[in-house]
Formats: structure tokens, C-alpha cells, sequence
């Protein structure tokens, strides 16, 4: 197994992990980190995809796809919380469906 | 200088609608909202002479500030695109004619501007855009302002909505970008011009290709990825709807058509072809079902919105065995996209002009709003003709062009779809129109709400629409000849 492949399966891996954390759990501030988690594993995968050609200069262009990425995931993560935030002052809970989360168990964040 | 400007043309697209949203934003509503309409009025011969020059000369390619590939950015407008580009600013003008009357210039909408130019640039950055990973990023500015238009009131029920759709899009553009991550790492190219030379079907390829589908279906909101659709579409203000449910999905969409007709050989994968086409048709079926049992006008046309991707996406298989059958679905697929954003767009300006009107869209009380408000209840029925698929209108030229398809590639299933689609629609486009001739509620305290006809720039922008999605019924050729200007192989039968 070459580097770039173990990579790309740590990278996958937690695309997976975040994925499996976006559809189990209720709170908004879980998923927008679970999202977080996911684009971790696409950058993973971009980064170790570089260095394919082992003994080589690694290509730049994949790297300026990760800086292009983070730029885009700070943004968007920065208005879900925003959103989430706004959410929670509207509703009293952080939560898509109300009655996911008990609004006594938020009252104390 | 004219010389400059046709040559600079698909920069100039994109520039207009981004210089005008930072200056919408800096210069607040009062000038915000004489800069959308300009930079609106100053779209159009743009996008005119764009379609022009493309289908005098061929698929144009221009690259950003001279880099060239492989670094820079390339821009490609083809015959599909320039249709795309025509269809938005076409839209896009009518949507900010009416929305300076639907917002006025209220203080706490003043945030509608800015997003909206930006939406607009975006979504012609994605038209334009000549490689995979331009795409993901036109993608996410795409969806980055639509949520933030969708939450515009603040009201609770649009703000969970938009976050539904937020992380719906996130998540889609994730599945997206690890798809271009693999295509790179294999292919060592994001160009789709050089890919459609090296991609090869193999295991990498097919599960960057299934990612990336997976991603992009769950954004263009295809059943039963269609979740997010309906509460994001009907809780947004009424001119946000219509650009969503008119050009927002078909954005992924497009991209969608791009890696599959243009890029990969779906002869190669038969089954995704078919699984699309079966989605699609249950789609339509399921969507128009679940339209009819709404009772907010919003709501029924929002499931319109999602039985008519379906349409959309029939033509997966029918492309797939190229001859004949894949130039007419191909005009027949991007035909519907054209004329649906035409009509869809017609019914939410429709639907929010009742709204802004009557302070409700149940649709119980809307009895007699053909004596009430005339021009609005026209509109409904006109777009309803489009939805349909009734000649003569745009809706009935592309299933026609589908119905060919079908019967040429020997898929007669799929022109049953079609024909059962145009009932169903027939249905909940009464269900609507049917009690506007009848009469006016009683009991219901409606009237004393009604404070008057709407400004005639909300309910003109809107018949506009509707008429033009007509227009495209009787004078569609010319629309049609662009859709096959360089037109992928596969439909042209031609190696490029």
C-alpha cells in the first residue's frame, strides 16, 4: 500500500465519521462539526493525492484545491453557526426538530 | 471598443452582477436597489450577444486573465450554456423588477439585494465554468447565498429551513468534492475537455463518478433526496422561491449532465443511466401526489418544483444509447429546464403576489381571484399550460422532443411517464386555477384584508414570465438550434 492510499482511506474514513455524525445526531452545533470532520477527509484525500508519484516534487495544485476548500468550509461554517446561533434565540432550541432536543438540556449553553 | 467587448463577453457576464452586489451592500437599499436593476438591464444584451456569437462561431473559450489551463481558470460556453446564461438573465431581470416592488425599499430587507446579485453572478460562473473544481466552488457560492435568501425574514420556520437546505448542500458539495479529488488523483486532470479523453472506467473512476452523482442529485433535491425542497422553497420570500425552484437546482443539475453526457460514457455505466430515469419518474409521480394534497398555494407549487426535476432527469436513459434519440432528448432534457424556469418562476411571483395581497396562501381562500386580481390569476393559469405540457407552449416542446426520444430508443415506458406526468399536472394546476373562477370566500374574513391591486410592475413581471414560457412553445426553434451548438458527441454523433 502506497502513502497516497493510506491517505486516501484516513481521508475517507472520516468523511465518514462526519457523515455518520450529521445523520445521528440531533444538535445543530454537532452537525455543523460533523460537517467540519467530513471536509477534513476530503482535504486528507487531496493532499495525500500531491505526493502520487513517490520521489517526486509534490504537484501544487491539489494543495491550492485544499487552500481553495478551507477558505470555502471557514465561510460556510461561519454562517451555519451564525444560523444555528439565530435558531436557537428563535426557537430556545438548537435543533432542527424541536423535539429532538429537550429545550432544559440547552438551556444551559 | 465593440471589438473589446465581444471578445471579453463571458468575463463580462459574470462581472456585471459581482460588481453590482459588493456596491448593493456598501451603498445600502436606497441604492441597492437602483444597481440590481441596472446591472439587470445591462445583462441582457450581454447575454444576447453572448448567445450570438456563440451559435455564429461555434464553443467559445476564454481564459481568466490569460493564465491558461493549468493553472488558470477556463472559461467554456457552449451551445448548453449559453442557453443557461440567456435563461437566467432572463429570469433574473423579471425577478428584480418584481422585487422592487415585494420588498420595497424596507430597511430590514435590505440584504436581498447583495445576496441576489451574487446568486446571479454565481450561478453564471457555474454555466461558464470550463473544469470540476471551478464547479464545486461556483456550487457552494451558489447555495452560500441562496440559504442566506431563503432565512431573509428571520421568521422561525424559514430560519430551520434554510439550515435543512444548508447542511443539505454542504453535505452535497462534500460528496462532490471528493469525487473531483479522486477524478484528479486518477486522471491527473480537472479540465473537462482533457478528461473526456483519459477518464477510463475503472474502480476509481466509477467511484468518483457515483460520489459525485450522489452529491449532486441530493442538491438538484431528485427524489428521494428531495427533503430539503419543499420547507426551504415555499418559507422563502416569494421572489427568492422562484429563483431557487427556476435556476438554483439547476445548477446541479447542469453539472450533472456536463459529467455524464459530456465526460464519461454512460454507455459504459447502463445502470446509472436507468436508476436516474427511475428516480426521475417516481419523482414525478410521487411529487405531483404529494402536490395535490397541499393546501398552501407555496407548498403545492414547491412539489411541483420536485415532480418536475423528475422530468429532468428522464434524460439519462434516453441520451445513453445515442443516434437520434439522444439529440432529442438532449434538446428535449435542457428545453424543459428552460421553459420550467420560465413557468415555475411565473407561479411563485404569482403565488407571493396573492400572499403579500391577502396575508395567506391557502388555496380554500382563494375563490374568485380571477374577478379579484385578474393578472394574477392568468398567470397562474398560464404557467399552469407550460407545467402541463399543453400546446402551444415551451412545457409541451420539450415532452414532445421527449416523447420522440422514447419511442426512437424503443423505451416507450418513458413516454408513458411523460404522458401521466402532463394528467397529473393537469390536476393540481386546477385544483388552483379550477375555484379562482368560482366564488368568493364568505365566512372567511379575506376580504377585509385585502388592501387593493398589488403595484402592476409585481404582477407584470410575473405575466411576463408566464407569457414568455408560451412564447418558447410557438417561437422555440432558434432555442433549439443553440441547444445543439457543440453539443456533446453523444447527441452529435460526431467526434469533436
Amino acid at each position: 500500500m502506497s502513502q497516497t492510499d493510506l491517505y486516501t482511506l484516513a481521508g475517507s474514513a472520516l468523511f465518514v465519521i462526519g457523515l455518520y455524525g450529521l445523520m445521528t445526531r440531533p444538535h445543530l452545533l454537532h452537525k455543523v462539526l460533523a460537517l467540519n470532520i467530513s471536509s477534513a477527509g476530503v482535504f486528507f484525500v487531496l493532499v495525500g493525492i500531491a505526493r502520487r508519484v513517490p520521489g517526486t516534487t509534490p504537484d501544487p495544485l491539489p494543495h491550492a484545491m485544499v487552500l481553495t476548500g478551507i477558505v470555502v468550509t471557514v465561510s460556510s461554517t461561519a454562517f451555519a453557526l451564525a444560523l444555528a446561533k439565530r435558531i436557537f434565540t428563535e426557537t430556545g432550541t438548537a435543533a432542527l426538530d424541536a423535539s429532538d432536543v429537550d429545550v432544559e438540556e440547552d438551556a444551559g449553553d | 471598443m465593440t471589438e473589446w467587448i465581444m471578445r471579453q463577453l463571458p468575463a463580462l457576464v459574470i462581472l456585471v452582477p459581482f460588481t453590482a452586489a459588493p456596491l448593493a451592500y456598501l451603498l445600502g437599499t436606497k441604492f441597492g436597489r437602483p444597481i440590481a436593476l441596472v446591472s439587470a438591464l445591462l445583462s441582457q444584451p450581454l447575454a444576447v450577444l453572448l448567445a450570438m456569437r456563440v451559435s455564429r462561431e461555434g464553443a467559445l473559450r476564454y481564459e481568466v486573465g490569460g493564465w491558461g489551463g493549468p493553472l488558470g481558470i477556463d472559461l467554456v460556453v457552449d451551445g448548453v450554456a449559453a442557453v443557461m446564461v440567456l435563461v437566467t438573465t432572463v429570469v433574473g431581470l423579471f425577478v428584480t423588477v418584481y422585487a422592487l416592488g415585494y420588498f420595497g425599499d424596507r430597511e430590514r430587507y435590505r440584504f436581498f439585494w447583495p445576496l441576489w446579485l451574487f446568486l446571479w453572478g454565481s450561478l453564471l460562473a457555474l454555466f461558464l465554468s470550463g473544469d470540476i473544481f471551478n464547479l464545486y466552488v461556483c456550487l457552494e457560492l451558489v447555495s452560500m447565498s441562496a440559504v442566506a435568501l431563503v432565512g431573509l425574514t428571520l421568521r422561525r420556520e424559514a430560519l430551520v429551513a434554510a439550515m435543512r437546505y444548508m447542511l443539505a448542500a454542504i453535505l452535497g458539495s462534500l460528496f462532490y468534492l471528493l469525487g473531483v479529488a479522486l477524478i484528479y488523483g486518477a486522471f491527473g486532470s480537472v479540465d473537462m475537455q482533457t478528461l473526456r479523453e483519459v477518464i477510463r472506467v475503472d474502480t476509481t473512476g466509477q467511484a468518483a463518478l457515483a460520489l459525485m452523482t450522489v452529491g449532486l442529485v441530493l442538491k438538484t433535491a431528485l427524489f428521494p433526496l428531495h427533503f430539503w425542497l419543499p420547507p426551504a422553497h415555499s418559507n422563502a420570500p416569494s421572489p427568492v422561491s422562484a429563483v431557487l425552484s427556476a435556476l438554483v437546482i439547476k445548477g446541479s443539475f447542469y453539472i450533472l449532465v456536463r459529467l455524464w453526457v459530456d465526460v464519461a460514457q454512460p454507455a459504459a455505466f447502463p445502470g446509472v443511466s436507468t436508476v436516474l430515469g427511475v428516480l426521475g419518474a417516481t419523482a414525478i409521480v410521487w411529487g405531483s401526489i404529494q402536490a395535490l394534497r397541499q393546501e398552501r398555494l407555496k407548498m403545492l407549487v414547491a412539489y411541483s418544483t420536485v415532480a418536475q426535476i423528475g422530468y429532468l432527469f428522464l434524460m439519462f436513459p434516453l441520451v445513453t444509447g445515442g443516434g437520434p434519440a439522444a439529440a432529442d432528448a438532449w434538446m428535449g432534457g435542457v428545453f424543459h429546464a428552460a421553459s420550467h424556469a420560465l413557468a415555475k418562476s411565473a407561479m411563485f411571483l404569482a403565488a407571493g403576489t396573492v400572499l403579500a395581497r391577502f396575508g395567506h396562501d391557502r388555496i380554500e381562500g382563494l375563490g374568485g381571484l380571477s374577478r379579484r386580481a385578474p393578472a394574477t390569476a392568468m398567470t397562474f393559469g398560464l404557467a399552469g399550460v407550460t407545467m402541463m405540457g399543453l400546446p402551444p407552449s415551451g412545457g409541451f416542446v420539450a415532452k414532445w422532443q421527449m416523447i420522440r426520444a422514447s419511442i426512437e430508443s424503443g423505451q416507450w415506458w418513458w413516454a408513458v411517464v411523460v404522458v401521466a406526468g402532463g394528467l397529473l399536472a393537469a390536476a393540481y394546476v386546477f385544483k388552483v386555477v379550477g375555484p379562482f373562477f368560482g366564488r368568493e370566500p364568505e365566512a372567511l374574513d379575506e376580504a377585509d384584508l385585502d388592501p387593493g391591486p398589488s403595484p402592476w410592475t409585481m404582477e407584470g413581471a410575473a405575466l411576463a414570465l408566464a407569457l414568455g414560457s408560451l412564447v418558447l412553445g410557438v417561437l422555440g426553434q432558434p432555442l433549439l438550434d443553440l441547444i445543439m451548438v457543440s453539443a456533446p458527441a453523444l447527441v452529435t454523433g460526431v467526434t469533436p
